[in-house]
């Protein structure tokens, strides 16, 4: 059978106006679903007619997964909020700007506009072979194409590689990460919620999956707690292009100080694999520790610990070093007078 | 758009020439109302979607297509066995060229290259072809396939076509298709990362260049890898085809509307004037569409096939496939400099990736355009160019020219670190002058430019970028970040002769230009008029130019391609102009008495000099139709090509109908020249760089349009500046499959990655060797806007950094990492 691309197929297009409504619908069914909220990243598997489901469950028109609502306690994002809104809401600007700085450096103006915030933490891997369709691991098979002596793998992971070496491509996941944010599921079982650390998988649980995901499940909000509002925040991502492309590598880091101690400290980043990595070893080594240089080195020759590069993409190990001592002991800023 | 459009006041002495205006296809683009091919419909129209190559290289055993066929609302496949013969082509002097027996044809059975268009269905609707296509059985034989030119030359390496893997071009004949192979003691060179030089089908030199070597004070010798580039037009290349009475109407986009004509019946097999192509408005060409693609043959003979129109919208991976590219360049240069950065003797050697088809002049001209933009005082060139299993390629803004110059400069910016030479400096006393020389030598001796004004442009550039503040600034590392400036030299062709101008004065004492050029984006369809209107001293309100479509009747126009349109069409439409001046003073002399000369042409009259006695064009024109003969178009000039004498036929009797022959003498073969400079800002932790500032300041001639030209010098340098900073392709060499081939993972540039106030000057010296004066731009400051990004870079960073463009974080963070390039030095398409 000859294969063709960039020509959708045809499908059922079910437009449910509540959650339940589409809860139903996804359980009636079931594996021949697909569920969309921007498009952003489905349009291009059923363009490519590499995913061809029976049904699409468009999102769009639910009210209630859209907005942003304010409490003490925090605030929760409606997974269909799309990342401009975020990016411009008040409140998040104000005190969560973490969330701000990582979300608006996604893909393009035009795709933040349509792209939600569900979409960027749920999307899949962008893996060059995974999404031409060749039929890797990740696709069902039973190789890893990016992994031979011939792979071409400058994007891929350099750590928890684990027959696939796909990387997570979000930008505000590892900003969640850092913020602590919880995520509301919506299951068959009803209603539950994971620390966005949790929400995402590597290839050692499902290879197929970058998230906790199942056909009929989900994900209705994101709550982010006030624990970390206007914390010293730090975001970096850094990308060939200075728009319109994923990252190589992010990092993201909330951070609280006395004087110049580091009291509590949560640290994400992304791009290093297949899903966002919480630095658990570089929070418990610079704890109680000065916010400077000297730990920021420290911390980022223990967050490469354990790397192995590709034959295309050892850079990423100085990146991510870099990354992670600049989200500690800061970036001196250059000022040149013209 | 920079603010010197605004400021800078060119041709004082003009009325049209110099100054800006609006052009007439302008609010068409802006509000949408253009219509591109894709936009065209016509009753009952099909539309049809391509079958492509699963294999990089192989034979069509056996297409099973009963299921695709039985399917409702499937019309028709169209398969190479379809197509017709190949048309040999007659060249204007009668020479016929054979038609290339490994020449692309639109579909085929033996693929060469993983995309390659099998077959067409056509249906109802595109949904329904799609699916016909995956319902359609295809056994391949799968034959050997290479895709880095370097593994096909090895020793028994794999030849991409099944007779051989490079074009050599016999002295005199066409190029044919052979083999080559280099041997192990070539390859040892590898070792050591630098380009292994076997022997080459072509090769050219002058001057001593052993002499020159001996008398060198620093002798360079470096290895460079230039990417391959997709066009990317943003109007990919759709096409929509119907026939009627014995005629196929094709729409496509093009470069170059009056030839396309003749390409499509080369193509088709048949004659021109069963032929009507229409291209109002065509997004973008950049070399892809000098005239077109092949591939739009295809809905052509499915419509006739079925009987009805077929539209072919072609999708942006399949653009990818078949949309042409920029031949990639393995290339090693010895180079040795005087102590004060002269260059006495200058080794090239290059291998061009041609891709599996038609041989491209890459290769060669990068020898011609370092030879004339460096000056070596001696040079040797040699080259291969190597065919592979990707992509097809074409000219790409600069073929050959972006290329060259990236591998050179860097190098000139090595050699002036280490000579202590300022950058601007030993550019300078490299520059070409005046009548220029340069390689290779035509029957012994060297050829030379019409003229060079880059000594002027490289200095106006040096003082408007404040190079001298620039480069005292100091400290050049702030932090993690560092700051570099770089300057380079780049040229181009610019213009072709002996093209024919057409226009008509109408009884309402309108002028109406026709015009044949394609309406790409350069706005030169319209502006050359201007220097016909200058001519006959009309204002632009009054002239009309009629282009887009071959039926409403265009001269002899040369394609627009190699940045020859303005300097070839000026001349034509002056040429026309004089000669509609020549017959309004006849008409006037016949009319009211004496002789021609005693008659004046301004102010839309022709009137007695001195008296004021005289007549209007309008009545001129209703004169012309009167006189008849040579006045009105029923006869036509000996001269001009057989197109225009049909075009002269078909106007005849509308007006005042002038038509010239460009015959005006041109001493030397015109070129046009950039110095470019930019400042970029890298951050060391992470290998990110910002371009700070931009200039390209140009010796173009006379300046015709000049927002046009400002968009063309920086549009083009964003171009080039694309090659330094990150588009390329990406190729698993054992599969034989590129793997970046969508839009966001092969990377061409943004508006985002380039300085908003991007800056271009222009000298305005007019070239001697012309009537207007005015030569081309689209070419030249490509590979200078990509080489000073380059040299900026490794201002910054050292010279230890990059041996290939592009240049991105990885280069950049694992060879500071670990003190020395870490890049592979020759590997093809990573």
């Amino acid at each position: 059978m000859a294969v063709i691309r960039d020509v959708m197929a045809s499908f059922e297009l079910l437009q449910p106006a509540s959650i339940a409504d589409a809860q139903k619908l996804l359980q009636q069914h079931g594996e021949d679903a697909w569920v969309m909220a921007g498009g952003m990243d489905t349009f291009d598997w059923l363009k490519d007619r590499i995913r061809k489901p029976k049904v699409v469950v468009d999102l769009s028109g639910i009210e209630e997964l859209k907005g942003i609502r304010t409490s003490s306690d925090g605030i929760e994002i409606g997974a269909t909020t799309t990342l401009t809104e975020v990016v411009k809401h008040p409140v998040i600007r104000e005190k969560y700007s973490l969330l701000v700085e990582a979300a608006e450096v996604v893909a393009s103006p035009q795709i933040r506009n349509q792209g939600t915030i569900g979409g960027n933490v749920s999307q899949d891997a962008r893996c060059w072979y995974y999404r031409a369709g060749w039929p890797c691991y990740r696709a069902g098979g039973n190789i890893c194409y990016a992994d031979t002596p011939t792979g071409r793998n400058r994007e891929h992971a350099i750590l928890h590689a684990e027959r696939c070496v796909a990387v997570n491509p979000s930008d505000s996941a590892p900003a969640l990460i850092a913020l602590d944010a919880k995520f509301v599921l919506r299951t068959p079982r009803g209603e539950r919620i994971v620390d966005a650390e949790d929400y995402f998988i590597g290839p050692d649980i499902d290879i197929t999956r970058l998230h906790i995901l199942k056909p009929g499940d989900l994900l209705t909000a994101i709550r982010i707690p006030s624990a970390w509002a206007g914390s010293r925040f730090y975001f970096e991502k850094i990308r060939d292009r200075n728009v319109w492309d994923f990252p190589l590598l992010n990092v993201a880091s909330a951070m609280q100080v006395s004087g110049t101690t580091i009291d509590r400290i949560r640290i994400a980043v992304n791009g290093a694999a297949a899903r966002p990595l919480r630095l658990r070893a570089v929070e418990d080594a610079v704890r109680g520790k000065p916010a400077t240089a000297a730990t920021g080195e420290m911390a980022g020759k223990l967050a490469v610990q354990g790397a192995i590069p590709l034959q295309f993409n050892a850079y990423k190990i100085p990146l991510m070093r870099n990354l992670v001592k600049r989200a500690i002991g800061g970036v001196e800023e250059a000022r040149w007078a013209s | 758009m920079s603010t010197s459009d605004n400021e800078r006041q060119y041709g004082p002495q003009y009325k049209l020439i110099g100054k800006n205006y609006v052009t007439a296809d302008l609010y068409a683009k802006v509000t949408g109302k253009s219509k591109y091919a894709e936009d065209f419909r016509a009753e009952g129209m099909l539309f049809c979607k391509l079958l492509l190559s699963p294999v990089p290289h192989g034979r069509v055993k056996r297409i099973d297509a009963s299921e695709a066929l039985a399917m409702p609302g499937v019309r028709a496949i169209l398969t190479a066995d379809d197509l017709p013969a190949p048309a040999d082509t007659v060249t204007d002097n009668g020479t016929v060229i054979k038609a290339s027996k490994w020449g692309e044809r639109g579909l085929t059975m033996e693929p060469v290259y993983q995309g390659e268009p099998i077959l067409a269905v056509a249906a109802v609707d595109e949904l329904t072809a799609a699916e016909a296509v995956e319902r359609i059985h295809i056994d391949f034989e799968r034959l050997p396939f290479v895709v880095d030119p370097l593994d096909t030359l090895r020793p028994g390496g794999p030849n991409p076509r099944t007779d051989g893997n490079v074009w050599v071009t016999p002295p005199g004949g066409q190029p044919a298709v052979q083999e080559l192979k280099w041997t192990d003691a070539d390859f040892a060179e590898t070792k050591y990362g630098r380009l292994p030089m076997g022997k080459t089908p072509d090769e050219w030199s002058y001057g001593d260049l052993d002499a020159g070597f001996k008398n060198a004070a620093l002798v360079l010798d470096e290895t460079f890898v230039t990417p391959d580039v997709s066009h990317q037009t943003l109007e990919t290349r759709s096409a929509m085809a119907y026939w009627q009475n014995g005629k196929v109407y094709l729409h496509s986009g093009t470069q170059s509307t009056a030839q396309t004509r003749t390409a499509i019946a080369r193509w088709l097999n048949m004659d021109a004037d069963k032929i009507v192509f229409i291209s109002e408005y065509t997004g973008g060409g950049f070399g892809s569409k000098v005239t077109g693609g092949v591939s739009m043959i295809i809905a052509a003979l499915l419509s006739k096939k079925v009987n009805a129109p077929v539209m072919m919208r072609i999708s942006r991976e399949e653009e990818t496939f078949i949309g042409r590219a920029r031949p990639g360049f393995q290339g090693r240069m010895k180079v040795g400099f005087s102590k004060e950065g002269r260059i006495l003797a200058l080794d090239m050697f290059v291998i061009s990736d041609n891709g599996p088809y038609d041989a491209q002049g890459d290769a060669p001209t990068s020898g011609h355009m370092v030879s004339l933009l460096y000056q070596p005082q001696a040079m040797r060139w040699r080259g291969v160019t190597a065919l592979t299993n990707t992509p097809p390629r074409s000219a790409q803004s600069s073929p050959g020219g972006l290329q060259g110059i990236t591998i050179t400069e860097p190098i000139i910016a090595k050699a002036a670190r280490k000579l202590g030479v300022d950058q601007v400096a030993i550019r300078y006393i490299n520059c070409p002058e005046g009548k220029a020389p340069y390689g290779p030598p035509v029957q012994g001796k060297l050829q030379h430019a019409t003229s060079a004004f880059l000594k002027d442009a490289l200095q106006r550039g040096a003082e408007q970028f404040k190079w001298q503040e620039r480069i005292a600034r100091s400290p050049k590392r702030m932090g993690s970040k560092v700051r570099g400036v770089g300057v380079a030299l780049s040229c181009y062709v610019g213009g072709t002769i002996g093209f024919d101008g057409l226009l008509v004065i109408t009884p309402e004492g309108r002028i109406q230009f026709q015009s044949g050029i394609g309406n790409l984006g350069t706005e030169s369809v319209i502006d050359v008029h201007r220097a016909g209107a200058e001519v006959l001293g009309v204002p632009w309100e009054k002239c009309d130019v009629v282009w887009g479509d071959t039926s409403k009747h265009f001269p002899y126009t040369c394609v627009s391609g190699g940045s020859q349109t303005t300097h070839a069409m000026t001349r034509a439409a002056y040429a026309v102009a004089m000669d509609a001046k020549q017959k309004l003073q006849e008409i006037a002399a016949k009319s009211l008495g004496g002789n021609p000369e005693d008659y004046e042409v301004a102010n839309e009259r022709v009137f007695r000099k001195g008296s004021g006695s005289g007549i209007t064009f309008a009545q001129a024109a209703q004169r012309a139709i009167e006189l008849g003969g040579k006045y009105d178009g029923h006869e036509a000039p000996a001269d001009v090509n057989k197109m225009t004498k049909a075009s002269i036929a078909a106007l005849a009797g509308q007006g005042l109908v002038a038509a010239a022959r460009d015959n005006y003498p041109r001493d030397g073969n015109t070129h046009s020249y950039v110095a470019s400079f930019a400042e970029i800002e890298v951050d060391v932790e992470t290998g990110k760089y910002y371009i700070v500032d931009f200039l390209a300041y140009a010796d173009v001639g006379t300046v015709i349009h000049p927002r046009a030209l400002g968009g063309q010098v920086l549009g083009r340098s964003i171009l080039g500046i694309g090659h330094a900073i990150g588009q390329k392709w990406v190729f698993d060499p054992h599969y034989g499959e590129m793997v970046s081939k969508r839009f966001y993972q092969n990377r061409p540039p943004t508006i985002l990655d380039v300085p908003v106030d991007m800056q271009w000057g222009a000298l305005d010296i007019p070239d001697p060797e012309t009537p207007v004066g005015a030569r081309g731009i689209g070419e030249p400051p490509v590979g200078g806007a990509c080489a000073s990004i380059l040299n900026a870079l490794s201002d910054a960073l050292g010279d230890e950094i990059f041996q290939r463009a592009p240049v991105n974080a990885d280069t950049i963070l694992t060879s500071l990492e670990a003190g020395r390039p870490m890049q592979h030095p020759l590997m093809a398409h990573i």
